[in-house]
């Protein structure tokens, strides 16, 4: 008996995940629970169990593909009656799936499952279709077409006529709410590139899981926000001895005195000192909503790309604390062992790039914040100073910020204000 | 070097709907063919004047059936020179008028063989015939740059490996059309649909026909439900029938030909068709059989001979057909092939879809063939039709389904036909209702099936069929017919036991 094995669910509202690695072949024999496939999912990894024991008849799915929860990825050859096969249909891969999330509920899903092959040409993949997939969508012809001018995946629409059929409006809704989602993975609306090998040899790779949420949330900000960007050098001559002289003391509680955590601190009393850097903008309502919470994200430079864990709560934590957990966040991100809600949530951001080099860059605001804080490599620089240069240590900072929100002398405001703590971390004091 | 936007090889059901869809599409369209006029086998040697000839075949039908009824008629007189003349005059309308419906899109159609020197160069050679401009014939042979290019180039009977070539007496079914004599006994080698429509002309012609058959029935792949019913209807339509059997060799002696027919040893395998197991009992016997002509109609093979299709760099499947995505597209991105010639099911309706998705495809339109439905119908009397997925198909998709049937003994006008033999089903998904698909066999069943083919890509439930008023009194009714037995309460027929 020829059973399929279904993309169980992963976490709360995941709804697909990225393959990043197949580790089973056709012919192989498996057992219950054992791994087969690897999934990237919102930035962590995970493997995915076998729910039956068997032998895998059939592949359904290639790496990179993205696979969604109740597509089946594998063919499993077993000894077990039709009766079983139901209960894997309809057992607990369905039950766990919220409402409105649950797609196996959707006819289109059911009946689709059995028919998956997403081997599709680039010039289709292009078009947002892999025809074969969509057999039993039940949707006209006609309606068929206009999802696929609209570049829609229609396998994906809800269709709210009988027997789940989907008309003209179910795709216009559908069609509102993706260009409305910040996740705008499923709107095929990107232009095609050229066929670079005209000019010489290319290799394709599909985007990574990481890598492609980069480049959407960074469109998304870049398109809503209109970005402005504050730069000045802070004196850090003093904290910079302080930090040398500190370390010893952090380092026997098990954290890294770091710029970075210097910094995070002081930008959670600068966002208490500016209430508005807090803030995210609503436009749909037209108005602000301030935080009364302080939580601020860490961008980190992993193997994989770029990932964003956030520290909670930083107002309410000690410098000692702070690095502490600044060191496990960093070594989870680097083992890909962040989940998900801890890379949510955050107020503000802080981009240090000083470790690299560079005098200065232009961060880009993380959607629905309002500002990140850039920071470069700090360099001796001859200052002049009561009537002579004299060498000091300067720290090139670049604040991006929300112009809806934060006009230009707030930012220089917060700006300088934090210049001159960091120059007089005692000023904090007052 | 001449430089061509949209070049078509191949001036079919599926080149020639590419060529006006391009044209209207605003591109410009050089088609080529070697034929005066576009149509293809299909409308030259094909679907078109079959379909004449089985029509004289169902009037005769009739007009026999007639006399039991109590209008009889004479025993037919048959003028072949004046058939051939008749069956001549549909093909010429249609392909002239195909020929000004060409001209009035301004399309170059060069009437000559197309190869691919490289994957944007042709060679064309043939007679120069334009369709626009002069009118004298000239010998051609030149070199054209093309932007894209459309493959239609069909398929060709398959020659077994003993017929040197096919002649008058070892025919293929182009050569059968051209009704050159009315052999007293025919062999038709292979029961697909070519075979037995070919079988039913020449039968009303007056012929003896037998059949030959590798498999254990005709038309082995069609629903076999659908296949039993037609069968009872033509008890006397085969002389004699091998089932089971192959013909593996043919002479051509004193105007006969004698053919030495070969039982298909049991290979001790048990084959699974449609649901049944199928054991080959025979123990390869041979036999030598004496008949004044035999047609071999085993099937089809794509038409790329001559196109030199490697230069290009176009890859083809282990059967010779051109691999294509689901726009027509081949591995080469400029080159689309569609019909025949690219494999699946060989239909002139199927090749016309693919003709004008690859047209819109290269004017820059989302298009994809994403039919659900392709109907298939044989034109014998009565007709098969079938259409979407079969009852088999849903077994292998794990589809859960439940299929009705309504017996055409319970439509009025089938009885007044006197066509009571016929059946119509519906493949019904359990849940949704949808229809997956459908069979009919039947008098006009190719005509009944177009609205279960509508509904299939409608995404109609059952209801829909059911809830839809149909004229009385007409066979389409066994469709209302049969989505009503769905939900136990048909009009013409007893309801349904309840299960208990």
């Amino acid at each position: 008996m020829k059973q399929e094995i279904k993309l169980p669910e992963i976490a709360d509202n995941v709804v697909s995940g990225f393959l990043a690695r197949i580790l089973v072949k056709v012919g192989d024999v498996i057992e219950k629970d054992q791994s087969i496939i690897e999934i990237e999912t919102d930035k962590a990894a995970t493997d995915i169990p076998s729910p039956i024991g068997g032998k895998i008849v059939d592949i359904k799915v290639n790496t990179g593909d993205e696979v969604r929860v109740g597509q089946t990825i594998m063919m499993v050859e077993t000894g077990e009656n039709v009766k079983d096969v139901k209960n894997v249909k309809n057992g607990e891969n369905v039950k766990n799936v919220k409402n409105g999330e649950n797609l196996n509920d959707s006819p289109a899903l059911t009946s689709l499952t059995s028919l998956t092959s997403l081997n599709t040409s680039p010039p289709l993949t292009a078009l947002n279709i892999s025809p074969s997939l969509n057999v039993l969508v039940p949707a006209s012809p006609t309606v068929r077409r206009l999802a696929r001018e609209l570049g829609l995946d229609i396998s994906r629409v809800k269709g709210t006529g009988p027997g789940g059929r989907i008309s003209d409006d179910d795709i216009k809704v559908h069609a509102k709410e993706v260009i409305q989602s910040p996740k705008t993975a499923e709107f095929a609306g990107y232009a095609e590139v050229p066929d670079f090998s005209r000019w010489g040899p290319v290799e394709m790779q599909p985007m990574s899981r990481i890598r492609t949420i980069t480049a959407e949330s960074t469109v998304s900000s870049w398109q809503t926000i209109p970005q402005v960007v504050q730069f000045s050098k802070a004196d850090i001559t003093e904290i910079e001895k302080f930090r040398l002289e500190s370390k010893a003391v952090v380092e026997k509680a098990g954290g890294k005195l770091t710029m970075t955590a210097i910094l995070l601190k002081l930008s959670a009393m600068a966002l208490k000192q500016f209430p508005k850097f807090n803030a995210s903008v609503d436009m749909k309502n037209k108005q602000v909503i301030y935080k009364n919470y302080i939580n601020i994200g860490i961008a980190v430079d992993t193997e994989q790309g770029l990932l964003v864990p956030v520290v909670q709560e930083v107002d309410k934590k000690s410098l000692t604390q702070l690095s502490v957990e600044l060191n496990g966040i960093a070594e989870r991100a680097r083992n890909r062992k962040l989940t998900s809600e801890e890379m949510q949530g955050g107020n503000f951001t802080i981009s240090n790039l000083g470790g690299i080099g560079g005098t200065s860059f232009t961060p880009i605001v993380y959607p629905n914040q309002v500002a990140i804080l850039g920071v470069s490599k700090s360099a001796m620089e001859p200052v002049f100073r009561d009537g002579a240069f004299v060498p000091r240590n300067m720290l090139p900072l670049s604040l991006s910020y929300d112009h809806r929100l934060i006009d230009g002398a707030d930012g220089a405001r917060f700006m300088v204000w934090m210049c001159r703590v960091l120059e007089q971390p005692f000023l904090t004091w007052l | 070097m001449e430089n061509h936007q949209v070049v078509i090889i191949g001036a079919g059901p599926g080149g020639y709907r590419a060529a006006f869809m391009a044209a209207d599409l605003g591109l410009q369209v050089t088609l080529i063919d070697p034929q005066a006029n576009p149509g293809g086998v299909c409308l030259y040697r094909g679907c078109i004047p079959t379909k004449a000839l089985l029509h004289l075949a169902k009037v005769k039908e009739e007009a026999l059936k007639a006399g039991t009824w109590g209008m009889e008629f004479k025993e037919p007189k048959i003028d072949r020179e004046k058939v051939k003349q008749w069956k001549e005059s549909v093909v010429s309308k249609l392909t002239g008028g195909l020929g000004q419906l060409t001209k009035a899109r301004k399309i170059n159609y060069v009437q000559g063989w197309a190869s691919f020197i490289d994957s944007g160069t042709l060679e064309i050679k043939g007679i120069g015939q334009k369709a626009e401009g002069k009118n004298q014939e000239e010998e051609i042979s030149n070199k054209i740059e093309f932007e894209q290019v459309i493959v239609a180039t069909g398929a060709v009977p398959i020659k077994l490996p003993f017929i040197k070539e096919f002649t008058d007496r070892i025919m293929n079914a182009e050569i059968a059309l051209e009704l050159k004599s009315i052999p007293k006994r025919l062999l038709i080698l292979g029961g697909g649909y070519i075979g037995m429509e070919s079988a039913t002309i020449y039968k009303a012609l007056g012929s003896e026909v037998s059949l030959v058959e590798a498999l254990p029935n005709i038309m082995y792949t069609m629903d076999q439900e659908l296949v039993g019913i037609y069968m009872k209807a033509n008890k006397e339509l085969f002389a004699e029938t091998w089932f089971g059997t192959r013909v593996t060799a043919m002479e051509e002696e004193d105007g006969k030909v004698v053919v030495t027919l070969e039982e298909v040893k049991d290979d001790g395998v048990e084959k699974v068709k449609n649901g049944k197991i199928v054991k080959n009992g025979k123990n390869g016997k041979s036999v030598k059989k004496e008949f004044d002509a035999v047609l071999v109609s085993v099937g089809m093979r794509p038409n790329t001979a001559g196109l030199e299709l490697e230069k290009a760099g176009v890859e083809v499947d282990q059967r010779g057909f051109i691999k294509t995505d689901e726009q027509g597209r081949t591995n080469v991105k400029n080159i689309f092939a569609i019909g025949d010639v690219s494999g699946g099911m060989l239909l002139a309706h199927k090749a016309s879809y693919q003709g004008r998705i690859a047209a819109e495809v290269i004017a820059g339109q989302k298009s994809v063939f994403d039919a659900r439905a392709i109907p298939a119908v044989v034109y014998t009397s009565p007709e098969i039709a079938v259409a979407g997925l079969s009852e088999l198909e849903c077994q292998e998709k794990n589809i859960p389904y439940r299929t009705v049937k309504f017996p055409w003994s319970a439509n009025g006008r089938a009885i007044a036909m006197g066509e009571p033999v016929g059946l119509t089903k519906l493949i019904i998904e359990e849940g949704t209702e949808r229809i997956l698909g459908a069979g009919i066999v039947g008098s006009n069943a190719g005509d009944l099936i177009s609205e279960a083919v509508l509904g299939i890509e409608m995404a109609a439930r059952a209801s829909d069929l059911a809830l839809t008023i149909h004229p009385h009194p007409t066979v389409s009714e066994t469709l209302m017919g049969a989505a009503e037995l769905y939900y136990g309460h048909p009009v013409d027929m007893a309801p349904p036991r309840k299960k208990s």
